[in-house]
């Protein structure tokens, strides 16, 4: 297995981009990474695209070979592999282009994201959705996305006495981070009032406590750690790169204080790098919804069990707290492309390593985290990334 | 929906039969082609089970943002329901005022309409739930 680092990173801002095509958002992001690394497209030897339903949202599938001509790289004829894995498609799609250039099957590989989600209605945005649950036994009877989770809150409050006001803090966290990121979709900063008094979505999550629907697309070059000397001084190292499955539905796991498959797929990570949870200096975690990150951070071994509300209302996980969560903004503020997001998590987590993160730097930092969940947790991704 | 897909799933949607790993016994809702405990060994000794209908709240949310299918309806109750013999089923409760609605809560299934394709579609029936 050879070392692998990240070499370039690139992302669209993430909004309600109308008068943008996902073509357009998948060029855009590509590029970027391309110029960033300081590479040429000919130099790229395999790409990895995730995505969750450009099918459902766009119609249009065999996206992987659209972004190689989008990008103008038929000539080359590289192999171009979409991934799918709901809301982690572009953690996955990391995942595997991680796996292409550790294996030493490819050098210089390209991995990205996309979700272009505002070229259909609310409802069947909504719709699209819910097939990253069970159709079957979970969207057939009436259940959301947001139900789902608003079904594991509503179990964390009462096992642990978690409060509105806590999820609500994890809003407020991330708006005031998001109010910093020119690419995030919304810059405005607002208070725990201003999300409890949003209008309810699935009881208790109110609109202020969801992630919303986003446009957008992110990319960035993976290089073998010694080919990636001759383009950069500053180079981030993927030191872990781990995935982890569960059952597609809710009711069929064994918790639900907590996704079973993050905790494994973090396990996995701290072992692989050989470092623990108080190594790390700030995570990008996967807040689709406010109870989810409290669970990640529970999750990924920052807090202890039931204690993740209590710490985010504390402002343990603020920008200047003990370990900064979501920088980004995260999905809340950030915005939430689907396919994009686990690949928008790695920019910011190089970004930050970089010292490139103006505003929202964090001192200091050394090694970050990313933590991507599809559906309700049937598939979770995570990465460590450590500047050397 | 095409027929078929809704075919398939009616012994369970309508009567709860789930089924029963015949080498170590567990039950399950939905269904399982393979048990996960027993995994091969269970292949093919899989056999249906009807369940009784009764369970408890485990959790529940209110919808105020409902799907297609389902619009006009809101706001409605959706709950994980732990049932007697073990499985947890994700279910509609019905015939409940929503401040009613609490963890612990007894519930037993009954038959009801789930939604349809329209005016001239089918009409898709199965299980809710109400209080015991």
């Amino acid at each position: 297995m050879r070392d692998v680092a990240v070499i370039g990173i690139g992302m669209t801002k993430f909004g309600e981009l109308w008068e943008r095509s996902f073509r357009e958002l998948v060029a855009e992001a590509g590029i970027e990474a391309i110029i960033d690394a300081g590479i040429e497209g000919k130099d790229i030897d395999a790409m990895y695209i995730g995505g969750m339903s450009s099918g459902g949202f766009v119609q249009q599938e065999h996206v992987a070979p659209l972004a190689i001509e989008v990008a103008g790289l038929e000539d080359f004829h590289i192999p171009s592999t979409r991934v799918e894995g709901a809301c982690a498609s572009g953690g996955m799609a990391v995942h595997q282009g991680y796996i292409a250039v550790a294996s030493g099957i490819h050098d210089i590989v390209l991995v990205g994201g996309a979700e272009k989600m505002t070229d259909v209605v609310g409802t069947e945005a909504t719709n699209v959705l819910a097939s990253a649950a069970d159709r079957e036994w979970e969207a057939f009877f009436g259940m959301t996305f947001p139900g789902l989770y608003a079904l594991m809150a509503r179990y964390h409050m009462h096992k642990y006495g978690t409060t509105p006001e806590q999820l609500a803090s994890v809003a407020v966290k991330n708006h005031y981070n998001g109010s910093m990121n020119p690419k995030a979709q919304f810059n405005r900063r607002i208070s725990i009032e201003d999300v409890l008094a949003s209008p309810m979505v699935a009881d208790p999550l109110h609109l202020l406590d969801c992630s919303p629907i986003t446009d957008g697309a992110a990319a960035a070059i993976l290089a073998p750690v010694e080919i990636a000397k001759k383009y950069t001084d500053k180079i981030v190292k993927i030191i872990a790169s781990t995935q982890a499955s569960d059952t597609i539905s809710l009711h069929s796991r064994k918790r639900f204080d907590a996704l079973p498959a993050a905790i494994h797929a973090a396990k996995n990570a701290y072992k692989q790098a050989g470092i623990e949870p108080k190594d790390i200096d700030l995570a990008e975690v996967h807040d689709c919804f406010t109870i989810a990150e409290i669970m990640a951070i529970e999750d990924l071994g920052f807090f202890e069990r039931g204690k993740g509300g209590k710490a985010t209302e504390e402002g343990l996980t603020s920008l200047n707290g003990e370990i900064p969560i979501n920088t980004s903004g995260g999905l809340k503020s950030k915005g939430h492309p689907v396919g994009a997001t686990g690949v928008a998590q790695i920019n910011e987590i190089v970004s930050q390593l970089r010292g490139e993160a103006k505003e929202r730097q964090v001192k200091d930092a050394e090694i970050g985290l990313t933590h991507n969940v599809g559906g309700s947790g049937g598939t979770a991704v995570v990465h460590i990334l450590e500047v050397v | 929906m095409a027929v078929p897909r809704y075919w398939r799933e009616i012994p369970a949607r309508y009567n709860l039969i789930g089924n029963k790993c015949t080498v170590c016994g567990n039950i399950y809702f939905p269904p399982r082609a393979i048990c996960p405990i027993c995994r091969r060994k269970s292949f093919g000794k899989m056999v249906d089970y009807k369940l009784k209908g009764t369970g408890v709240v485990e959790s529940y949310t209110i919808i105020h943002v409902p799907p297609p299918h389902f619009e006009g309806e809101e706001p409605y109750i959706m709950a994980l329901i732990k049932l007697d013999e073990g499985p947890y089923i994700t279910a509609q409760i019905v015939d409940c005022d929503e401040k009613d609605v609490h963890i612990g809560m007894r519930v037993k299934a009954t038959f009801r309409r789930i939604m349809d394709d329209g005016e001239k579609g089918a009409i898709y029936y199965g299980y809710k739930f109400i209080k015991e």
